[in-house]
């Protein structure tokens, strides 16, 4: 069953058109990755799904609903949560503070906290640094905060754009780990990302997005050993 | 852990203490000036705390919040004096003074949702002025406000048939306004510091800092940015509406020349010198920009006297001075206040580092 189903998708910024009609899905608990080279649409298409860029055509229904009209802010009531890039980690709240955002929109205290807990047995470098200013950790450890926060927001969807920017080899390997560790808690994910190799080798699907359009889709196994896909973003 | 919670109390009780009779240890040695003084001070808390809310807590520069203050003394005025004769107990007209403040910040915060920056200063600037302006003007066709004259003859508080407007005698002790006053201010300033402490450790206090800092993750949290920050502008404007108030009964007279620019200018170097967004630095910043000028009034004439035998600069214009000269100062050596919250601190050391 899909959660997600984006039919036909059109975006413009002023006469230029960056996302030229495209049709994905996205099924209940998998994990699928958007990949493509810069400038592609990918994260115009994110921002699309969550309300922060008008669409110019087409239709996004989430979880049986049209959710074209909603308000940004009322996109997380909906079960749909975005970790933006650059991971979007409030610096100058504390790590405790920042999982706490997470349920701003909730009203049960006693959940919220026994999530935080959760959170913290997942991550237990968090529950270290809970007081600590979230700007002051490492870009994995804040990559951690973040993840931790939108798992608190109980997202039907959760949508990650390019977790791996600017971060070291190292840590990318350990960001998407912590991916994984998300995706094992039945989250369902949608992975937009430039490092190609590492996004769909997590990935049961995926799609490939070459300036506005979808070029290539299928299982992230097939893509993976897809020559085009190999010559073009796995270099080689 | 007991040990800090034991000194947390101790440090408490003192404090009481010392508040509790303060205007009586002030009053006797230094005279009821003081006193006055330092009811003053109260009242600047007050606002600061106000004002804090905006500024501090939700990032938003607001050069216009005098307006709030004489939002709230024109309602006390106008519903408590014989200007039209009608004549509320303070218990209604304080809150509906507040009340009313607070849609005054509702209606300057609606415009103004999308500015940032120096624009947002401009227009609450602007704003500042026109309610000055509209009091200074309401006095035709209709005498609302009595124009420039202000109004005269407010009511003194009245607390189960005592009116804290006259001397009385308890016990031996001769009770000047300035004594009562100074504890119904205490009392209300108290109220506003635990509001605003409840407020900053909520989860409202937690959304403003995470919309100052990045309102796109912020509304992806679920956050409705336009209600928070009215909300912001609401809040403040209640507590600057609460002390409006109280400044027109303890006055007796307000004119709308009480609420000039250079107020709001005073009320927003209290937050920035004392610390923004930090309770503590805030109460430390409306105390000591109150109660400096009033010690420099004292000494500078004085001084002066004797250094050149005349008086070389007007005493009023040499605080401005020396105010303008301490301000630039405390900018260079210490941005962040003179007791930044920890946030705030770290902020600094960014900006410094970047």
């Amino acid at each position: 069953m899909s959660i997600l189903d984006v039919k036909n998708l059109q975006v413009s910024y002023g006469g230029i058109q960056a996302v030229k009609g495209i049709d994905f899905h996205i099924n209940k608990g998998e994990l699928v990755t958007l990949i493509g080279a810069n400038g592609a649409g990918k994260t115009t298409t994110l921002k699309t799904l969550v309300g922060m860029v008008k669409i110019a055509g087409g239709s996004i229904n989430f979880d049986g609903k049209d959710t074209t009209s909603i308000a940004t802010h009322d996109f997380v009531r909906n079960g749909l949560v975005m970790v933006p890039e650059g991971r979007g980690v409030f610096a100058k709240l504390t790590v405790e503070e920042n999982l706490q955002m997470g349920g701003y929109y909730r009203n049960d205290r006693d959940g919220i906290a026994r999530d935080i807990a959760h959170v913290y047995e997942l991550f237990p470098r968090l529950k270290e640094r809970y007081k600590q200013l979230a700007g002051t950790l490492s870009g994995g450890e804040q990559q951690m905060v973040a993840m931790g926060r939108a798992i608190i927001s109980k997202p039907k969807l959760l949508l990650l754009d390019e977790p791996s920017m600017g971060l070291a080899p190292l840590i990318v390997e350990k960001i998407f780990e912590i991916i994984q560790m998300v995706a094992a808690e039945g989250v369902t994910m949608l992975l937009v990302e430039q490092n190609a190799k590492l996004a769909l080798q997590v990935s049961q699907r995926g799609y490939v997005m070459e300036s506005g359009k979808i070029s290539m889709s299928g299982p992230a196994k097939e893509l993976l050993d897809d020559e085009r896909v190999r010559n073009a973003y796995l270099g080689g | 852990m007991t040990m800090d919670t034991n000194k947390k109390l101790a440090v408490f009780i003192a404090s009481a203490i010392v508040l509790a009779v303060l205007p009586f240890v002030v009053g006797s040695t230094l005279g009821n000036s003081w006193v006055r003084t330092i009811d003053f001070a109260l009242l600047y808390v007050m606002l600061a705390l106000g004002l804090n809310i905006v500024v501090g807590f939700a990032g938003l520069l607001d050069l216009g919040f005098i307006a709030f203050y004489a939002v709230g003394a024109y309602s006390f005025a106008l519903l408590g004096s014989p200007h039209f004769d009608i004549h509320l107990p303070f218990y209604i007209s304080i809150p509906l003074g507040a009340g009313l403040a607070a849609m005054f910040g509702l209606l300057l915060g609606t415009p103004v949702l999308k500015l940032k920056g120096d624009y947002l200063a401009i227009v609450t600037l602007g704003f500042g002025e026109i309610i000055r302006i509209f009091m200074n003007n309401l006095n035709a066709p209709v005498n609302i406000t009595n124009g420039p004259q202000g109004i005269n003859l407010i009511d003194p508080i009245q607390v189960g048939g005592v009116s804290l407007g006259k001397a009385i005698e308890v016990f031996g002790f001769n009770l000047n306004p300035v004594h009562m006053y100074y504890y119904v201010f205490l009392f209300l300033t108290v109220v506003v510091v635990i509001m605003v402490y409840r407020l900053q450790h909520s989860r409202i206090g937690r959304a403003w800092v995470a919309m100052r800092e990045d309102s796109i993750a912020a509304a992806a949290m679920g956050l409705n940015i336009r209600n928070i920050k009215l909300l912001a502008f609401a809040l403040g404007a209640l507590s600057g509406g609460v002390a409006g108030g109280l400044f027109a009964t303890f006055q007796g007279f307000i004119s709308p020349e009480s609420f000039g620019l250079l107020e709001s200018i005073m009320i927003l170097a209290m937050v920035v010198l004392g610390g923004m967004g930090h309770i503590p630095g805030v109460i430390l910043g409306a105390v000591v920009l109150t109660i400096a000028p009033e010690i420099l009034r004292d000494v500078i004439g004085p001084l002066q006297m004797k250094a050149f035998g005349k008086m070389l600069v007007d005493p009023e214009n040499a605080r401005m001075l020396l105010f303008g000269v301490a301000m630039v100062v405390m900018m260079l050596v210490r941005p962040e206040g003179m007791w930044p919250s920890k946030r705030r601190a770290a902020e600094f050391k960014d900006a410094k580092k970047g």
